[in-house]
């Protein structure tokens, strides 16, 4: 019984994890101190000149910097939007498929999309998105004209959405038809024997029965509101559509390691990182308050 | 009952079809680089492609097999897929057997728990990170694509939720007849937990395979590159300086038809542990979503 009370192995088998999180999670906290400083890499991070704030007033006076964020705020908030609608009403349907074969077969093509990579989707989509590309010819069998998707200001956050749905939903689903799944089959028995259609018992049934993790999802996905898809847009986006297309973590990469402004990339990081975080810990903790959610 | 009045047998085929329609959408880009990759050069270059190869060539595929820089980095991300995904399994493993005790047991318990979650929630963002790697004398060095992306809390909190739903008595029986916690882990939860161990391993894999910033952002040289990297700057960025090709050749082999080839190629792994993925997936997205 001894035995059980020593802890020390726990520790030892924490080690290596606990080395790897310091190393490479803390270790980058420490550095956020670069975003009150004019960093330059020769001097160092105790050799550069101390500026307070001001990276983060520059933040707010340049015009560029305003207009990442306002893309990156617009961006993020549509995915998240039809990232939940177009799951939830793919569920219902789905749901009402009642051959387990054919079922299964849609669930098997719908989900591959999520399981590659954007270098991938994104050579793909340049190949079919360009101007003599496939989508433009199917288009123009119905007589629209080219549409340049990813060269074209009005175009470009559409394409983004659109793609980045096309590549989730599917995945997106699953938690819904978990949740449907775990339905007792009385309910809808119960309905039937009342008289009740199918549209009915949908309604009064099946969307009833999925509101909670509705919920769930919805309320988690507040912290990826300044999240909109670092790998998507920058295997998507050039130089025509920075305009209505770079984000924040674009525009920091570009900024930051292409431009060589270290303190004002981490500025911008570390707003982006803390207003995350707020929103993190105020979604996690209404999720638990409304659905009993936990994670750990 | 409801599904043989006719007003539900119409819904039904509609609702079916539209669903195929949607499903068929999904993989539509994918026939259509399949498609070209098998095509010639003069009909890839005239977009006569659609979704069936015209005037049917394996040449893109010859060209691609013969680019040393393509194989060479294949190479390197099956290495970093493999060593990747064995450190990630072991320090996982190991993490998550005193994270599942209870706070009586392992009384740290809660400071660890913290220690991760915090670390999931909050970064310091792109730069911080840069100069970490650099300081710690990663960049250009092939670890910077295995060590940083040894700790995923997802994958921790994974694992000791399964580890969790093991009996009580398994352990304490264990411990009684005089094991140790470590002969425990490994004697008793290793051979019970293989089917979580496989669930990680695949989304490990998936990841590396697919990771091609990390090479981007902090390695010089191309010829270092993983294959995502190398396609990301071939394909995306239109680094022609890679394809070795001469002007002949540019002739013959139309960019476009080798771009799909290497494009198909790099999803191909994927695709082929794709089956295996779509049986344990649905365990760890659901998880933790609907509980008591």
């Amino acid at each position: 019984m001894k035995r059980m009370k020593k802890t020390w192995p726990f520790h030892v088998m924490l080690l290596p994890a606990v080395i790897c999180l310091f190393l490479f999670s803390y270790l980058p906290m420490g550095g956020i101190i670069m975003a009150f400083q004019n960093y330059k890499p020769w001097l160092g991070l105790s050799g550069s000149e101390w500026v307070g704030l001001d990276n983060f007033r520059y933040l707010f006076e340049r015009q560029d910097s305003m207009q990442v964020i306002l893309n990156t705020l617009v961006i993020a908030v549509l995915k998240i939007v039809f990232n939940l609608l177009i799951p939830f009403g793919f569920a219902i349907l789905l749901n009402e498929v009642r051959k387990t074969a054919v079922k299964g077969t849609i669930q098997t093509l719908v989900y591959l999309p999520h399981f590659l990579s954007w270098v991938i989707l994104g050579g793909i989509l340049i190949e079919m998105l360009a101007v003599d590309g496939f989508a433009n010819r199917i288009l123009g069998m119905f007589g629209v004209d080219p549409i340049f998707f990813l060269g074209d200001n009005n175009w470009f956050r559409f394409t983004v959405i659109i793609s980045d749905v096309w590549k989730e939903f599917g995945y997106n689903t699953i938690v819904f038809l978990a949740a449907l799944a775990g339905v007792n089959p009385t309910l809808y028995e119960a309905a039937e024997m009342d008289g009740a259609s199918r549209f009915r018992q949908t309604l009064h049934i099946t969307i009833p029965s999925m509101l909670p993790i509705t919920v769930v999802v919805g309320t988690l996905a507040l912290g990826n509101v300044l999240n909109a898809g670092f790998d998507q847009i920058f295997n998507l986006y050039n130089p025509l559509v920075y305009e209505k297309g770079d984000i924040i973590d674009t525009f920091v990469y570009r900024t930051a390691i292409i431009n060589g402004e270290m303190g004002f990339g981490t500025a911008i990081g570390l707003f982006k990182s803390v207003i995350s975080m707020i929103l993190i810990l105020v979604s996690y903790r209404m999720a638990y308050k409304w659905a009993g959610y936990r994670i750990f | 009952m409801y599904y043989k009045s006719l007003g539900y047998r119409v819904f039904n085929v509609f609702n079916i079809g539209f669903l195929i329609f949607l499903a068929v959408l999904c993989i539509v880009p994918l026939i259509h680089v399949l498609a070209i990759s098998f095509s010639s050069k003069a009909a890839a270059d005239a977009s006569l492609v659609g979704l069936w190869p015209v005037e049917f060539s394996i040449e893109a595929y010859k060209k691609t097999m013969n680019n040393p820089a393509f194989l060479r980095s294949i190479l390197i991300s099956v290495a970093r897929t493999v060593l990747g995904t064995a450190v990630t399994l072991a320090v996982t493993f190991l993490a998550a057997y005193p994270l599942s005790k209870d706070n009586s047991v392992f009384r740290s318990r809660s400071f660890y728990s913290w220690l991760f979650v915090f670390s999931m929630i909050f970064n310091g963002g792109l730069v911080p990170f840069y100069i970490v790697i650099q300081k710690l004398g990663l960049i250009n060095s092939f670890w910077v694509l295995v060590l940083p992306a040894t700790v995923n809390t997802f994958l921790v909190i994974l694992m000791l939720n399964f580890f969790r739903g093991i009996p009580k008595e398994l352990e304490e029986a264990a411990l009684i007849d005089g094991a140790g916690h470590f002969k425990t882990l490994f004697r008793i939860y290793l051979p019970v937990s293989l089917p979580s161990i496989a669930t990680i391993a695949l989304f490990s894999m998936v990841f590396h395979w697919n990771s091609w910033f990390d090479g981007l952002l902090y390695l010089n040289d191309s010829r270092d590159f993983p294959l995502a990297t190398f396609l990301q700057t071939v394909i995306i960025q239109r680094d022609m300086s890679s394809m070795s090709m001469s002007p002949q050749e540019m002739e013959l082999i139309s960019q476009t038809t080798v771009n799909a080839a290497q494009i198909f190629i790099g999803a191909l792994p994927i695709l082929l542990v794709y089956p295996f993925l779509q049986r344990f997936f649905v365990k760890g997205m659901t998880l933790g979503s609907v509980k008591e």
